[in-house]
């Protein structure tokens, strides 16, 4: 009896453990979003520093929550367009550091601007064998028009990752692509990794002063 | 105002010299980064300032009020331009919103229709010209009131002159109403201004590029067919 219930315990428990690894590859794209927003919005409602203005605490928590879930290769890439093939491997990690260090203090300005708005999570319209979706979110506040957010999302061996973000019709990498061509055509791919750079510290020293 | 505008749409088409390297949707970069320039100085010395001044002294409820109660009589306008565009039953329903609004909520003080689940649209001449096939024309920057296009800013005069703001009286209440709609619009808009200058390497062309956008996506309600450049331009994953 005792030999049973020993193997039944077992098979249950491998059952279990199979079934959350599972879960966690197969983790659908809109789940993934809203659980992190949520988690997000969460974290940054009970921090009191967060609130009352500790950007680099912000910035901790984007780094752990958001960024594992976003793929920087792909945007910058995107970004780049046609200059991509002309980087050397050296310039392309340069490029993507520098691009994800901008979007990251971006984003942390944007959610510091959070105030208790609300999210609607629209149904994902895709198919299970999709590899490459648009997750819809949309901001809500009285008075005004809801803002828009879409998530375009690749399916990689790591999960689901984010490589592009629309925030009403705008998409961040077209944006850029523009910014980042004028800049290369005429200061070269070496001048837009300074002009990234140069315009990373100006926003660290510009936050440092804040505190 | 109006003949301003029409006046630099009269400009903007008589100066169409295109030179090397520019953007074939800005044609007259050089006239629009004075005029951006222009804009700018006035922003940081006047508008920003007030706007500030505004936001630290009136309370978030109560500018929520104000901007609510504009936001509502632009409904009527909004409605319009639904109807002009085909979509009776969005026009609709930004009347009826006016109509809750404007008795229930106050005089649009409080937004009821919203929570009523009647949504609020984004509408205005230019994406009804837009909807009706008018291309953007070239890239203008208009004083004081920024990004626009030769065909938004052709619509911008007509918002106005059909705005029921215009003919309130007596007059010294309507230049109130204006001037208020105006610090409370730049109030609303400074958490975004701000984040434009820490995303942007060059502000002017990252306002540009996300007006366009921006504009597309509108006269589309959201869903503007993907661009070319998007679907031969897969993210290659392969990359490391």
């Amino acid at each position: 009896m005792n030999m049973t219930n020993a193997i039944r315990f077992l098979l249950l428990s491998c059952f279990l453990a199979a079934g959350s690894i599972g879960a966690q590859e197969a983790m659908p794209p809109d789940v993934l979003v809203k659980n992190v927003t949520s988690e997000v919005v969460e974290i940054i409602a009970k921090d009191k520093e967060i609130r009352s203005g500790n950007r680099a605490k912000l910035i901790e928590v984007i780094d752990a929550k958001v960024l594992p879930h976003f793929n920087f290769n792909s945007m910058t890439q995107l970004a780049m367009g046609q200059n991509w093939k002309g980087a050397t491997p050296e310039q392309r990690k340069q490029l993507v550091d520098a691009f994800r260090t901008l979007l990251v203090r971006t984003y942390a300005s944007a959610l510091a601007a959070y105030s208790e708005q609300k999210f609607d999570y629209r149904p994902l319209r895709a198919k299970p064998t999709d590899t490459d979706v648009t997750v819809q979110v949309r901001v809500i506040q009285p008075g005004a028009q809801p803002v828009p957010i879409d998530y375009s999302m690749e399916k990689t061996p790591t999960g689901w990752k984010v490589y592009d973000v629309m925030v009403g019709g705008v998409s961040l990498v077209a944006n850029y692509r523009t910014e980042f061509a004028t800049v290369v055509r005429n200061t070269g791919i070496d001048g837009l990794i300074k002009d990234l750079q140069t315009k990373n510290r100006g926003l660290e020293e510009k936050g440092a002063q804040k505190k | 105002m109006i003949r301003c505008l029409v006046l630099l749409a009269a400009f903007a088409v008589s100066g169409c010299a295109t030179g090397p390297d520019r953007d074939p949707r800005d044609p007259l970069e050089p006239m629009n980064r004075a005029v951006y320039k222009f804009n700018d100085t006035f922003d940081d010395a006047i508008a920003k300032p007030v706007a500030g001044a505004y936001k630290d002294l009136l309370h978030v409820e109560i500018r929520s009020r104000v901007s609510n109660f504009f936001s509502n009589i632009q409904d009527i306008l909004i409605g319009a331009n639904n109807v002009l565009q085909g979509k009776f039953q969005e026009g609709i329903e930004d009347w009826a919103r006016f109509a809750f609004n404007s008795t229930i909520g106050l005089l649009g003080i409080h937004d009821v229709a919203s929570d009523m689940g009647i949504e609020k649209h984004n509408e205005d001449f230019g994406q009804t010209f837009g909807r009706w096939g008018v291309g953007s024309g070239p890239y203008l920057i208009l004083p004081f009131l920024g990004s626009s296009t030769v065909r938004d800013g052709v619509g911008t005069a007509v918002d106005y002159y059909f705005a029921p703001l215009t003919e309130v009286r007596p007059y010294d209440l309507r230049d109130f109403l204006y001037v208020l709609y105006f610090v409370n619009t730049r109030a609303e808009l400074l958490d975004a201004s701000n984040l434009l200058e820490q995303a942007a390497l060059d502000r002017y062309t990252f306002q540009r590029d996300a007006y366009l956008q921006r504009r597309r996506s509108l006269i589309y309600d959201g869903s503007p067919p993907r661009e070319r450049e998007e679907v031969n331009d897969p993210p290659d994953s392969t990359v490391k």
